[in-house]
């Protein structure tokens, strides 16, 4: 009844480049032809351009603002500031905190490069003529730029608008500038276990501000239908959804009359998860005008302005027996968050999942502690190519390990083994909360040493230090062993929302009578693949091939309601949306191919792309013949179609993790640290599309390289920030890059339908240990502990100088 | 307010434009002309996304006046693709090899290699990253960019040599 | 990042351009790659009515080997430097430096005579003009005149040059034959000025140097001829202690601020080690 000659079920399997394979990306066409479509690509007819006056100072008294000279520019339109929002009440906006940002500011300046006034004219020449020639006059004020004196008695007020509110959305601020203190843990279990402790190691740790700086910057264009009363925006959103529901929740606008349309995305790592500003005044000024606005920042403006990441001091105390197991972990973080909070977090957790932070290792006990605190520095707090401070939490545990190590003159491969969760604990319950899923970390790191051959590495190490001491080199060699857990794919509705909206996400398929399909989800893209890879997961569980599946991602209209793309939830989360929407299609499917092959739903068995009368393969029905039956044929008791829709809420987040290795070469004379040799060894569960996995890979540990080697957004003390552009903000060209390598163990999600664990923040969450324990590995021998990242050429040959290796 | 008459040939089209003096060229090709395949990724010449091929040499558009660009001929991604519509060597072999992610330094990056390449067709693998170290990208660790323009090099010098 | 308005003329010879000069007065500026003024521009740190634009003066590009003669118009692009087989067997120095400036793209749009005009103590070729003793050719209203690099070079961004002078050609002669050169620059990436970084010309015979300058780069407002510093290597076998003493002369008259590259402290000690690297290496490359 099949006509055509049979195909080895091997060739059927590879004919629907599923799960496993390395499929091309079908982006690439559009992208590699220029024919990308990016916010700053969109035009509009009678489009205007906006551009924001920037306060110049930390924190000042605005005086006054005249706009008058602006105004007369030809081709300036209007300039917005807090005076005309007020009465709209859009002079503040709330943050995904639960605090509230000034879109301009009213009163004060509280960062330099806060929003002042925005400029609206015909096109970005003339709107930046208006912004020289607004005239802002500013009493300057005292600049609080260090967190740890941002709680002083003495320090200034930062933020009158909620000097009387001491509820925050977190619980009661203890200071004018506290915005709040988060516990998880057994404190006097801990306090216990390390005062009882045979050895405990103590050390401050700070994760310095970094900033994501995609290569593509922060922007929008607002039209605003005056006919139809509908606005659509356009812009670099990591969850457009979230953005529809923030637009109704301040303007007014119903709902339904808002479409948000996340267009290419030029890479996000967390810096397009916020609503800034920029967005609602593009939005107010095409309401206000009648046209379409754009705006679209610079690159000064995105490092001085839009959401930073890290700016983490953490204070960790580890305590183990003598021969080196592990027996309580203390943690007390202190948590710039710059002027406002505008965390990007799951509400219940203002220090995101931190308390990831007993990491890998099984800790009996354990407690952590986070006080938040404003600062005359920029918003943000976003998770740079991380979940939700992981990345913090695995720097501060695998530096604290690594000191634990060295106080017990224990190997640092060593002491982890020995501490490592085992195999047979999970599902395994930690002492700060989490349930990890699946793991095998001691197969894991046993792979990774074996492929670096470690021992001769610590053997070459040996000689490099003897001779250094003979006087023969000046360059000391360091090994950074790193083992980490993320904790990815919020989440359970049940404990993770952002402003109230649970962190599930949807994924709708239709499949269309001659066998192809289009498939919407709730996420966005911004260089991940997902329309690649998505299509993979689909075509595995319905049987057709990935290249007749389409994917439609970021426009509200048309997709289902999701949460958006970050916290590498993609996969954990609508991976899994995908794959059950996929799995209602199949049991339709089953019963429609029941009625064609006139047997039982029961005597069918399914078959890669088909289903087939079990023990009689002959008797069959492809996918593609299923789907015109669905609209051809009248079966009874079932409706016409093929299509679902699956809005995934999630049981438990997923535990991806790692082992990590490098070794870098530091030359003590000019400080410089070159990386000689990276193994990433990463276990993300199932691998969808092992291409992509490597190329995320690639990329994760580029960011952790420059963000260990050089990132730094810092602050004088006027409040001016100091490296921000890009001849100072680290990021690295071709030719500071090592070559990575990489491997892999699968120790699939038992919860994940098809046991996928995301995989895109991996290598920058165990990347930075990893290459900071191997700069600090190199002066271990000469008693080093700790030293602050970056590791960048000044602050390397200090620590060398300091050991007195400089000579 | 001055405006210049800017003569180009842009992907071997002659064009003409009337803009303001002080028009970068990154915005003439963008907004004038609509050819958005360069993209600005920086402003201060770091990043490389705005880079096209301007009388055979690789530069950066975005530090290009109108007046300085006329009388230029020039190449962006948008006519990078063979006569026969068929993707160029370099496009193919970033496709096939995965030499990009979110695709925003893609057309810089291409047009960049396309003049590297002319200029050594052999190049090593020192030289191809010190060849686009004009050119950021933030997702792929340029590991599978180096090795596109290696696959793309090899795939070149074959149809040279079949010609 | 948009500059401000500006009338731009391009004339075809030099004497036009000094017209122009002269008539604009301090409200013109001279436009050469632009890769220095453009984004000075475009952060209006720099306002200019008028830009004057050299491209069209054909005299201002050419390379000029006669002898050990060398002339560089000052529309020369690092690329074309880089490219020079002339140059490179005459004075391979200013390859081996035009390789270490900014990034291929860049090259081929910055000039020589940008780089040693602007008084940007970052640039890396005013050390390397230093060193070789060159002389650069102003021509302004009243004809043309020649400076010493050794002399032009005021403080950051001022520079002998008049508002209504152009910087027309670098000329000097090439170090002799057989001398060893070296460019040594500590950077944080491509692209990057140098934290610091030292020039070598020397040349040795019988195992003795016999002729050294040096030159450093941003390690002061100023770019820096260090004389003494070279003369400590002269009459020396190019031992440890010679060049300990090269390396402390250097570092005694470095004085760099601090900024975002480290502290004062660590850039003078880089420079040191910038000498004495380029000594080293120098010291391979003679013959």
């Amino acid at each position: 009844m099949n006509e055509q000659a049979p195909i080895s079920r091997d060739e059927r399997v590879k004919k629907l480049e599923g799960l496993g394979s390395s499929r091309k990306r079908v982006e690439d066409v559009r992208f590699t032809q220029g024919a990308g479509n990016y916010v700053d690509d969109i035009k509009l007819d009678g489009m205007l351009f906006g551009d924001f006056v920037r306060s110049p100072y930390g924190h000042a008294r605005i005086k006054s603002i005249n706009t008058e000279a602006a105004l007369a520019v030809p081709g300036v339109l209007a300039v917005i500031t807090a005076a005309d929002l007020k009465p709209l009440n859009l002079h503040y906006m709330p943050t995904l905190a639960g605090d509230v940002q000034a879109v301009l500011a009213e009163e004060k300046v509280l960062f330099q490069g806060q929003e002042v006034a925005f400029v609206v004219a015909t096109d970005r020449y003339a709107a930046a003529d208006g912004v020289e020639l607004v005239e802002v006059d500013y009493d300057e004020l005292p600049v609080i730029n260090d967190a740890f004196k941002a709680m002083d008695d003495d320090a200034p007020v930062l933020r009158e608008d909620i000097q009387d509110k001491m509820e925050g959305a977190h619980g009661t601020r203890k200071h004018h500038n506290h915005i709040f203190n988060w516990q998880e843990g057994d404190k006097e279990g801990t306090e216990k276990a390390l005062a009882e402790a045979d050895v405990v190691v103590e050390e401050m740790i700070t994760y310095h501000r970094v900033h994501p700086c995609p290569l593509e910057t922060c922007g929008s264009v607002a039209s605003m239908d005056p006919i139809t009363g509908k606005l659509t925006v356009w812009g670099t959103f990591q969850a457009p959804h979230v953005v529809r529901t923030v637009a109704a929740l301040i303007t007014d606008i119903p709902e339904h009359k808002i479409r948000i349309i996340s267009p290419d995305i030029g890479g996000g790592f967390g810096n397009k998860v916020g609503v800034y500003p920029g967005y609602i005044c593009s939005i107010v000024a095409s309401i206000v005008t009648g046209k379409p606005v754009k705006w679209v920042e610079d690159r000064i403006e995105n490092l001085m302005a839009t959401a930073f990441a890290r700016d983490y001091h953490m204070t960790g105390k580890l305590s183990a027996t003598k021969d080196g197991k592990i027996t309580g972990l203390s943690a007390h973080v202190l948590a710039d968050h710059g002027a406002f909070d505008a965390c990007a977090d799951p509400t219940k957790f203002p220090a995101g999942f931190f308390h990831i932070v007993t990491g890998s290792y099984d800790i009996p006990v354990a407690h952590v502690s986070v006080d938040g605190v404003y600062t005359n520095k920029a918003p943000g707090g976003v998770a740079y190519r991380c979940s939700f401070r992981v990345t913090e939490a695995a720097y501060l545990i695998e530096r604290m390990i690594d000191i634990l190590a060295r106080k017990l003159d224990m190997d640092p491969a060593e002491i982890r083994m020995k501490n490592f969760i085992k195999k047979e604990q999970f599902p395994y319950n930690s002492a700060l909360g989490w349930e990890y899923d699946s793991g095998d970390y001691h197969t894991a790191l046993e792979q990774a040493l074996k492929a670096v051959n470690y021992d001769d590495l610590r053997a070459e190490q040996t000689e490099n230090r003897a001779a250094f001491e003979r006087g023969e080199t000046r360059s000391l060699m360091g090994i950074g062993v790193a083992f980490f857990t993320e904790i990815v794919g919020a989440g359970p509705v049940k404990n993770c929302d952002i402003l109230g909206l649970g962190m599930f996400d949807s994924c709708e398929i239709r499949i269309h009578p001659t066998g192809s399909a289009t498939v919407r989800l709730g996420t966005i893209s911004q260089g991940q693949g997902h329309a690649t890879t998505f299509a993979q997961i689909v075509a595995s569980e319905i049987g057709i091939p990935a290249e007749a599946i389409t994917l439609e991602e970021g426009d509200t209209d048309t997709a289902p309601y999701g949460l958006g793309t970050y916290g590498s939830r993609s996969t954990p989360v609508a991976g899994a949306a995908t794959a059950m929407a996929a799995r209602k299609i199949r049991a339709k499917a089953q019963m429609i191919a029941a009625y064609m092959l006139e047997v039982h739903e029961g005597d069918l068995e399914w078959d890669i792309d088909r289903f087939q009368v079990k023990g009689n393969p002959e008797l069959h029905k492809t996918m593609v013949e299923i789907a015109f039956a669905a609209y051809s044929l009248a079966v009874p008791g079932l409706e016409p179609g093929l299509e679902a829709v699956s809005y995934y809420d999630p049981p438990n987040m997923t535990y991806p993790f790692g082992a990590y290795i490098s070794v870098v070469d530091i030359d003590v004379d000019t400080g410089v640290a070159d990386v000689r040799k990276f193994y990433a060894l990463d276990d993300c569960g199932t691998r969808i599309n092992p291409m992509v996995i490597e190329g995320q890979i690639h990329g994760g540990l580029t960011e952790a390289l420059a963000i260990v080697m050089g990132q730094d957004i810092s602050y004088d003390k006027h409040g001016n920030i100091t490296g921000g552009s890009l001849m100072d903000f680290f990021l690295p060209t071709a030719v500071e890059t090592p070559t990575w390598e990489t491997d892999f163990t699968v120790t699939p999600s038992p919860h994940h339908p098809i046991g996928a664990k995301g995989v895109g923040e991996s290598p920058n969450v165990g990347g930075v240990p990893a290459l900071s324990n191997a700069v600090h590995d190199a002066f271990a021998h000469k008693g080093l502990t700790h030293t602050q990242m970056p590791h960048d050429h000044w602050r390397v040959w200090k620590t060398a100088q300091s050991l007195g290796l400089t000579g | 307010m001055q405006k210049l008459d800017i003569k180009m040939n842009i992907n071997g089209a002659d064009v003409e434009v009337n803009v303001d003096s002080r028009t970068l060229l990154i915005h003439i090709l963008r907004e004038e002309l609509n050819i958005t395949g360069p993209h600005i990724g920086c402003d201060t010449t770091h990043c490389g996304a705005c880079t096209v091929d301007l009388d055979g040499k690789s530069v950066k558009a975005c530090t290009i006046f109108a007046g300085q660009a006329n009388g230029t001929t020039i190449k962006t991604i948008e006519g990078m693709a063979n006569a026969d519509g068929t993707l160029h060597a370099l496009q193919a072999a970033f496709k096939d090899n995965h030499g990009l992610q979110c695709g925003f330094c893609t057309p810089g990056m291409i047009v960049r290699a396309y003049r590297l390449l002319k200029e050594n067709p052999n190049p090593t693998e020192t030289e191809i990253r010190y060849g686009i170290s004009g050119n950021l990208c933030r997702c792929t660790g340029y590991q599978n960019i180096v090795k596109s323009i290696q696959v793309a090099a090899t795939e070149l010098s074959q149809q040279e040599a079949a010609e | 990042m948009i500059p401000g308005s500006f009338e731009y003329h391009r004339p075809p010879t030099i004497s036009d351009a000094v017209g122009l000069l002269v008539s604009f007065g301090d409200d013109a500026l001279i436009l050469a790659g632009g890769h220095s003024l453009i984004p000075m521009m475009k952060l209006r740190m720099a306002v200019p009515e008028y830009l004057i634009d050299l491209q069209d003066i054909s005299s201002l590009k050419s390379i000029s080997v006669e002898g050990d003669q060398i002339t560089l118009g000052a529309m020369v692009t690092q690329a074309e430097l880089i490219a020079s087989s002339a140059l490179s067997e005459k004075c391979p120095i200013l390859q081996t430096t035009s390789l270490q400036i900014a990034d291929p793209q860049i090259r081929n749009v910055g000039t020589i005579g940008g780089n040693v005009a602007n008084g940007d103590p970052g640039n890396d070729m005013p050390a390397v003009m230093q060193l070789l003793d060159a002389t650069y050719t102003l021509v302004g209203p009243n004809g043309e005149r020649d400076v010493k690099a050794r002399d032009f070079y005021e403080t950051a961004y001022f520079t002998e040059r008049a508002d209504d002078e152009i910087l027309t050609a670098i000329k000097f002669t090439a170090p002799a034959a057989g001398h060893g050169s070296a460019y040594e620059k500590q950077k944080r990436k491509i692209g990057d000025y140098a934290t610091a970084a030292a020039g070598v010309v020397l040349t040795m015979a019988d195992g003795i140097c016999t002729s050294a300058s040096i030159g450093l780069t941003n390690v002061a407002d100023t770019p820096l001829w260090a004389e003494a510093s070279a003369a400590a290597l002269v009459g020396t076998s190019v031992d440890e202690p010679a060049i300990k003493a090269a390396m402390d002369a250097a570092k005694a008259i470095a004085d760099p601020a601090q900024d975002s590259r480290g502290p004062r402290e660590f850039r003078i000690h880089v420079t040191g080690i910038m000498v004495q690297r380029a000594i080293q290496q120098a010291v391979k490359n003679a013959q």
